[in-house]
């Protein structure tokens, strides 16, 4: 047999097998370089699956060779790729900057364990993406969520205590309603698996159950996606996370819900429940507009830059969310397009203040007033990351705010136009609030005398690299754009 | 090949001011100049292929399906170009006597955003769909940031948020969107004789469209998105000459007409009444911004709220939808330039000299400084548009076009503008020539230091021989409206 044919299986066995071997290691420099391995590994496994994939490969996995509905299946199709490559990225990106960035935070002897949480973070959410399964799905979750439980409250700071607290409550809350609207499910169909779910659906007799099933899988996945207004444990778990935790966790741990949710309702609620359709619509997208406005203004009056870029964040799901809830193929594909770049953009974002907390310890806009001068690369990085928040062009951001725009425009009439409004009106508060760090940054004098210096090259290079991908990107954005599609394809195949 | 070096040329020059920056003054400046005129004989040596009716072309990469980056020299990118890299030259010369003499901080950092901002406007100037010219539009707008916040202190920094806040604010909350709809409802962007968005959008439409461009191009400074461009005042004087009064408001002007003339067409937008309002909304900014320009006491923003005006004379050449007045707006955008960059010169040369900013303090300063006051009249009577100066060429053309369209309001607009505008620059040129000096004010000073005076008259040459030497202009101008 090809090692090819296991691809989908070893993105998450590699991690498993590798877990336990970390803890093990005493060293903390051994840890690091094992995690980082692995890590990079997974990375790799992700890119050789979406070659796959670009080459037309649907990737079906029967674990232990035992057939569905009765076995465990694995599936990796476009959207997988686009999330799987997400996550991979996002981890080893964290990871290499965190050679240098971790020491500061986390005690030596404590770093094998924090290493071993981290990939079992990294084979939750992995394992989310690649299971076609809804009860796999519900463990996998399970295993990211604890891990990063572990990872957020592993700093220095005490008061990421009360912040994974709240995080913990509330991911707990997701994920059971997630397993009532799985069990609802199970009761009418006796099946687990998605694919066979779609098809005996059909036979329910009684929709209710089902419809009470999707109300519950909705807020609970939506809720572990901090969708606005079911965001509140985001902010402060972001703030206080370590740094590359941070780089980590935002850049695709809040996406790998709103996959989950997006895949569950289009495969199987889509087409089952009638005028689902536009329950979809009238739910999320007034959530949406409320996620951009809302978290938009808010961060423009955040002084703490972590937490500022954590609304940011906020407000991101929201154009996701808001492209998906269009239901059309031009709607998912911007959605999962940003998707793929806001990865990209706030890994670069939170990189960059990653590399300005190797000097400064505060980061309240008023801590690194002046900084510029210091560290000129790591801000010149920060620039470029915001430049493609913001969405202006040449970079990854302009492209899927140019493919929602144009799907918003598709629906015509007033409701199009208001929809524009609100994403160019998000777009102009990201200005504001980037701004505000840039001109804190080079044109405030520096309240204290400055003492910082240039950021490791390391974790410097490692930023630049994730930043000029967003100009990369830009240009050339026919990997992203073509996955996007595919994995549109494939969401609206499911409506009949 | 020679579209791709016009660009890159620049961006080389900028590398090469960084690295010549570490060695020494001199070499930086070198760097500079030789970039410049390596820029301008590479656009210039595209005019004959142009002027004979070739249109060279070069697509870079497709973003997406139905979304290039591409180029292609048309008529009037040709002129803008063309104008914008000449002009750089003289610039240049303009700025090593300024910069020095004024003793500013971070040279090095000046020239190289002007070096990239100078490839941002070759870049407008060369696109071939809106899409690229977005792109550019941007890049010219944040490559000119560093350079209006240049001083660095609060005012400036406070300015320079005004300027980008405006000119961001527009372009990504109105531009972008007219662009995304431009595109959803044609399925292309390209620039097109004859427009193409006949037929694809109607009634109220069109007008909602136009204006979503016409406020969108914040650059152009119709009011009342005008706000950046005094704010932008702070910036050193050269920025103020070459940008501000010839390479990012003429980016605006220019993108303005190109829309008008290849994305909406001439024909089909004289057709659709909802348009109309667009040759009212400039013959207002003309008339609103000379009144403003009459009250102002600093000399620079006086010429800011002069630019604001002129840059509307040529929105509104364009709005009256008539071959000539096409025409008209063109070389005015030429015409204007040499004049307003004229003016600049001297407001800089006479604060290198003397440190003096308000008008109440020229008072005189025709004696201390004759070539620098002698430039600057003949830079205001151009805008006035009294021969031999470049701006009664472009005036007639607008209002012949304003005749053959029976459009007496542009008519009015134009001659109440040419009041206003000698009622504010007269008694500037009288009081300079024929007041003397206060007495207790600081007036030890001379001549302005010799680059600078050298770049004026340049300047000052160009306005009257515009006068005289316009046919290339034309001819461009003709092409643009009758290929």
């Amino acid at each position: 047999m090809n090692p090819s044919d296991h691809l989908a299986a070893l993105q998450v066995v590699v991690l498993f097998l590798a877990a336990p071997i970390i803890v093990l290691l005493q060293a903390r420099r051994l840890a690091w370089a094992a995690t980082t391995l692995t890590s990079l590994l997974t990375f790799a496994i992700a890119i050789a699956l979406t070659l796959g994939v670009l080459n037309g490969q649907d990737y079906q996995y029967f674990m232990g060779s035992w057939p569905a509905p009765f076995g465990i299946e694995l599936r990796v199709d476009g959207f997988s790729a686009v999330l799987l490559l997400a996550i991979t990225g996002a981890s080893s990106a964290a990871l290499l900057a965190g050679y240098h960035s971790l020491d500061q935070q986390i005690e030596a002897k404590r770093q094998p364990l924090f290493f071993a949480a981290w990939i079992l973070a990294l084979a939750g959410l992995a394992g989310i993406v690649i299971s076609a399964d809804a009860f796999n799905i519900f463990v996998f979750m399970e295993i990211s969520s604890l891990a990063s439980y572990v990872l957020v409250a592993g700093g220095p700071d005490k008061r990421a205590l009360p912040a994974v607290f709240k995080y913990l409550i509330f991911g707990t809350i997701g994920a059971t309603f997630y397993l009532i609207g799985v069990g609802l499910i199970y009761m009418m169909t006796g099946t687990l698996n998605l694919a066979d779910m779609e098809v005996r659906i059909h036979d329910v007799a009684d929709q209710s159950p089902v419809l009470v099933a999707a109300g519950f899988i909705t807020v609970g996945l939506a809720l572990k996606a901090a969708l606005f207004p079911l965001h509140i444990w985001l902010p402060n778990s972001y703030t206080f996370a370590p740094h590359v935790v941070t780089v980590f966790l935002a850049a695709c741990a809040t996406k790998v819900s709103l996959y989950v949710l997006l895949r569950f309702d289009f495969f199987v609620f889509q087409q089952n429940l009638t005028g689902h359709e536009l329950q979809f619509t009238f739910f999320f997208m007034p959530l949406a507009v409320f996620a951009i406005l809302i978290a938009s203004a808010v961060a423009l009056f955040e002084k703490d830059l972590k937490r500022m870029l954590a609304w940011s964040s906020v407000a991101q799901i929201g154009y996701i969310v808001l492209g998906a809830s269009i239901v059309s193929l031009a709607g998912l594909t911007a959605s999962v397009l940003h998707v793929f770049n806001h990865a990209i953009a706030k890994g670069s974002l939170f990189l960059a203040v990653a590399c300005l907390a190797m000097s400064f310890r505060g980061l309240r806009l008023n801590d690194i007033a002046g900084c510029a001068k210091a560290m000129p690369w790591t801000m010149g990085a920060l620039v470029l990351a915001g430049l493609s928040l913001i969405g202006v062009p040449g970079t990854a951001g302009f492209i899927s705010k140019w493919y929602l725009i144009s799907a918003v425009l598709e629906l015509g009439g007033g409701i199009a136009i208001f929809l524009t409004a609100v994403i160019v009106i998000g777009s102009l508060m990201a200005v504001v609030y980037i701004w505000r760090i840039v001109e804190h940054a080079y044109f405030r004098p520096a309240e204290t005398e400055i003492v910082a210096r240039e950021a490791p090259l390391g974790i410097l290079s490692i930023t630049w690299v994730v930043a000029l991908a967003n100009l990369y990107f830009g240009i050339n954005p026919e990997l992203p754009v073509t996955l996007s599609e595919l994995a549109a394809d494939a969401l609206m195949g499911h409506i009949k | 090949m020679t579209i791709i070096a016009s660009l890159v040329i620049p961006l080389i020059g900028a590398i090469g001011i960084i690295l010549a920056g570490r060695v020494n003054a001199n070499l930086r400046e070198s760097v500079t100049l030789i970039t410049a005129g390596a820029l301008a004989w590479t656009v210039w040596s595209l005019l004959p292929e142009v002027l004979a009716g070739g249109r060279p072309a070069v697509s870079l990469t497709e973003i997406v399906p139905g979304i290039e980056i591409a180029f292609r020299v048309e008529p009037l990118g040709m002129l803008f170009a063309a104008l914008a890299s000449g002009l750089w030259i003289v610039n240049s010369i303009y700025s090593i006597g300024y910069m020095r003499g004024n003793k500013e901080k971070n040279q090095t950092r000046f020239y190289t955003f002007f070096a990239i901002a100078l490839s941002a406007a070759m870049g407008i100037a060369f696109s071939a769909n809106l899409f690229t010219l977005f792109l550019f539009y941007e890049v010219l707008t944040l490559s000119t940031y560093p350079l209006v916040s240049h001083k660095g202190d609060e005012k400036t920094v406070r300015s320079a948020r005004i300027y980008l806040g405006v000119l961001l604010t527009t372009s990504i909350g109105l531009l972008l969107p007219a662009i995304i709809w431009t595109y959803v409802v044609a399925g292309t962007g390209d620039f097109t004789m004859g427009g193409i968005l006949a037929g694809k959008v109607d009634g109220p439409e069109v007008g909602l469209l136009l204006g979503l461009f016409v406020f969108g191009v914040g650059k152009a400074a119709v009011m009342p998105v005008h706000r950046w461009l005094p704010a932008a005042m702070v910036a050193p004087t050269p920025v103020s000459a070459l940008l501000h009064a010839v390479a990012v408001v003429k980016a605006g002007v220019f993108t303005i007409t190109k829309v008008i003339v290849y994305i909406f067409g001439i024909d089909f937008l004289a057709e659709s009444p909802s348009g109309d309002w667009l040759m009212y909304a400039a013959a207002f900014t003309i008339i609103a911004a000379s009144i403003v320009a009459l009250k102002q006491q600093n000399l620079k923003r006086l010429l800011a709220y002069s630019t604001i005006a002129q840059l509307s004379y040529v929105v509104m050449a364009t709005a009256i939808l008539k071959p000539l007045a096409e025409i008209g707006a063109a070389i005015h955008m030429v015409a204007h330039a040499f004049g307003k960059i004229t003016l600049f010169f001297a407001a800089g040369a006479i604060y290198v000299a003397s440190k003096k900013t308000e008008l109440h303090q020229l008072r005189g300063i025709g004696r201390r400084m004759p070539w620098t006051m002698a430039a600057f009249t003949i830079g205001a009577l151009s805008m006035i548009g009294v021969p031999p100066t470049g701006g009664f060429v472009s005036k007639w053309y607008i209002l012949a076009g304003a005749f053959e369209a029976d459009n007496y309001v542009a008519i009015a607009t134009i001659i109440a503008s040419t009041v206003l505008n000698a009622a504010y620059f007269l008694p500037i040129i009288y009081f300079a020539w024929f007041e003397p000096e206060q007495p207790g004010t600081d007036n030890d000073h001379g001549e302005a230091p010799l680059f600078a005076v050298l770049a004026l008259t340049i300047t000052a040459a160009l306005t009257i021989g515009f006068f005289l030497f316009n046919a290339t202009a034309l001819e461009l101008g003709r092409q643009l409206v009758s290929p």
